[in-house]
């Protein structure tokens, strides 16, 4: 997507006196990995054309710490939390809007007890809210006819009951939305949660990641669509794992959504 | 001498109850040797929460034929606990079917007790072939074998056993009651023992009630036996599976506690007015040891889970490291910490009252690293459970220990934490080019 985005970051707004509707957060993928990045610039496209006043922390906002948390090291956590809530709250932000339901869900639910207080929302449920009120349109063309199947990102669904969100915005692609055997509530993890990203799994007889894309499928879908930076990584390993990347694609909601604009 | 039963009655029930309250009185001693920890929020929520998981079974009939057989031997077991009753009443006082004056509404309890009894008896049998013919794979996990194999399959013949005596004393009795033999009141409705009772037709009176008494005795010495092998067993999950869903976690299955001694010394790490060379002060308390390696390290809701665990391998089907073949087992996570605490609480037995260091810890001689490890934190062990116990958590208390105590974690987690203290990223890139994506 070379199509030319506009983000302005929260230093700006302060400077000029404003604070934006949201905060989008970015997250360390989001930034920095390849392939998430162009989640990122997909979001924002659909920020854009929905006329969201929006602001990002750039060099100023640092790993939530929630994979540190999971991996046990509770100390580096609450010290990048507490760095983290302390540009927040310098900044007086309200509400937060992220693409990673690994930040959502500490945020959300972590960053309380350490003083941050924020009303956290995933992208798939902003989405839905701008449509809901009539901000963002969808034209329900590239995907009509195809067969999409939604993965619940642990942390998104199981984690925080999130599951109707990413599925109503799917919808308005008019593509068939199939679901796998296991989903919602028994969700398979994609492999990459408590800290696994980072690190080659234990030994065992298969990758997780390789059991999930079986799930997927087995729908016999055209798209699998994510919700979750780690998860679009994974899927995408295990459709080269099942040799089926000529015929399957992995996109997040918001590149589906972007497209459909 | 006339007293003599009624006598032997009362010393059997005194036996065994006080048998049972001296393995309560144990095992809430055991699980008080975890940390304390505040469940006294939201009384309303965690009531409700008891009465659908636990009363309601709600999460049981998830797996329906699971579900629906567990309901059976459930319902069964709870309303044949009248009849216990009244054969205690029986017991104590000489008498005989002391509820028969209730009339009808006796006739109606004492055949609904059998109809139950009689698909308890069916139920168990299919449990029992899933277990042993079927072999159904979550049930012939490696830590399956030994004891907890054959725990499973005790529990199934003890129940078998007690409803046939119940339903061998019914058909007896009915006979008897036939024969207008004095004492044996008609009363009662016996859909299922009437097809028994033609085995003992041709009878004595004497010889019948030889059988009914036996029968009578064996039922109720039976079910003492079995209240006091509930404490050795998995079964114990038929009484704490109650306070064990009420004290379950009320908050979203992401949320992980943020650990207060840390955030004390955080807070002081980032005070800049903090004297990093103050001396430390003379009585200050032990510093406090960073998540769990050992029962003592754990809270005592973790360690009443380990003693609701009932073994059904729910987690373990349902969790994406075992269903790859690694190490990993949320069940048997539970069941080493269970077993840890049983031999630390046999230590302090044994040391009167004290627990002397026996050189074993849970982490690392019942819990490996590599198990550990393993855990994508999915919560889906938690979701599976149907009686609300956290696995997850215990594995990331061990985590923490692991990680912040003994510096352990796999080399590629260090090299992550480290990006992370350095770059603020997994990843070792620049914090200011945290924008680049934007003309990417």
């Amino acid at each position: 997507m070379s199509e030319e985005i506009k983000v302005k970051t929260m230093e700006e707004f302060m400077a000029q006196g404003t604070q934006p509707e949201i905060l989008f957060w970015v997250g360390s993928a989001g930034s920095y990995d390849d392939r998430a990045k162009k989640i990122s610039r997909a979001f924002v496209k659909i920020l854009n054309r929905a006329g969201v006043e929006f602001a990002v922390l750039g060099p100023e906002e640092s790993c939530t710490g929630d994979v540190a948390k999971r991996a046990g090291n509770e100390f580096l956590f609450q010290m990048q939390a507490m760095m983290n809530i302390e540009v927040l709250n310098g900044y007086e932000i309200k509400r937060i809007v992220t693409c990673d339901p690994h930040s959502f869900n500490t945020l959300k639910n972590e960053y309380p007890g350490l003083g941050g207080h924020y009303d956290v929302v995933h992208h798939t449920q902003y989405i839905k809210e701008l449509i809901d009120n009539g901000r963002l349109s969808i034209e329900g063309k590239v995907y009509k006819e195809k067969r999409i199947t939604f993965h619940d990102p642990c942390y998104l669904g199981r984690a925080n009951s999130v599951f109707d969100a990413p599925r109503d915005v799917l919808k308005k692609t008019n593509a068939d939305i199939v679901e796998m055997k296991r989903h919602k509530k028994t969700a398979l993890c994609c492999g990459a949660g408590g800290a696994q990203m980072f690190k080659e799994p234990e030994k065992g007889d298969m990758d997780i990641n390789v059991l999930r894309t079986k799930d997927a499928l087995e729908t016999n879908p055209n798209i699998i669509a994510t919700g979750c930076p780690y998860c679009n990584t994974m899927m995408t390993d295990g459709i080269k794992a099942h040799e089926k990347e000529d015929s399957v694609t992995v996109l997040d909601v918001a590149e589906l959504i972007a497209n459909s604009i | 001498m006339e007293y003599l039963p009624n006598i032997l009655f009362t010393i059997a029930l005194i036996v065994g109850i006080g048998f049972f309250a001296r393995n309560v009185r144990k095992l809430s001693r055991n699980i008080k040797l975890g940390k304390n920890v505040d469940v006294s929020n939201d009384r309303p929520q965690r009531w409700k929460n008891m009465a659908k998981i636990a009363l309601g079974q709600t999460k049981m009939v998830v797996r329906p034929i699971a579900g629906l057989m567990h309901i059976i031997v459930y319902v069964g077991f709870v309303i044949i606990n009248l009849e216990v009753l009244e054969i205690i009443l029986d017991g104590i006082l000489g008498t005989h079917r002391v509820f028969a004056p209730l009339g009808a509404l006796y006739d109606f309890l004492i055949g609904s007790f059998e109809v139950l009894a009689f698909m308890v008896i069916i139920a168990v049998v299919i449990f029992w072939v899933r277990r042993n013919i079927i072999k159904l794979k979550r049930f012939i996990k490696p830590e399956m074998e030994g004891w907890p194999k054959k725990d499973g399959n005790m529990i199934l013949y003890i129940e078998l056993v007690l409803m046939f005596l119940f339903l061998t004393m019914n058909a007896t009795d009915f006979q008897l009651q036939q024969m207008d033999v004095a004492h044996y009141t008609k009363a009662g409705a016996f859909p299922i023992s009437q097809f028994i009772a033609p085995l003992f037709e041709n009878m004595s009176a004497s010889n019948l009630i030889l059988v009914e008494r036996t029968a009578w005795w064996l039922h109720i010495l039976g079910i003492l036996a079995f209240l006091n092998y509930l404490y050795y067993s998995k079964h114990l999950h038929i009484l704490l599976a109650f306070p064990n869903t009420y004290y379950g976690k009320l908050k979203p299955q992401g949320q992980f506690n943020n650990v207060e001694a840390v955030t004390n010394e955080v807070k002081l790490m980032m005070d800049p007015s903090a004297d990093p060379f103050a001396a430390p002060v003379e009585d200050a308390p032990d510093p406090e040891k960073f998540g769990a390696s050992d029962v003592m390290d754990l809270n005592w809701v973790q360690l009443l889970n380990a003693y609701t665990c009932t073994e059904c391998g729910r987690c373990t089907s349902e969790c994406p490291a075992n269903q790859t073949g690694k190490k990993l087992s949320p069940r048997k996570i539970m069941m080493d910490t269970r077993d840890r605490l049983e031999d630390v609480g046999k230590n302090i037995d044994a040391n009167k009252g004290t627990f002397v260091p026996d050189g074993k810890q849970l982490l690392g001689d019942y819990i490996s690293h590599e198990e550990l490890w393993a855990c994508t934190t999915c919560n889906a062990c938690v979701e599976a459970c149907p009686v609300s116990i956290d696995p997850l958590s215990i594995i990331m208390e061990m985590r923490r220990f692991l990680v912040m105590e003994q510096s352990a974690a796999p080399t590629e987690l260090n090299n992550m934490m480290s990006n992370i203290e350095n770059n603020g990223a997994p990843w070792p890139y620049n914090q200011m080019d945290r924008l680049n994506w934007v003309n990417e």
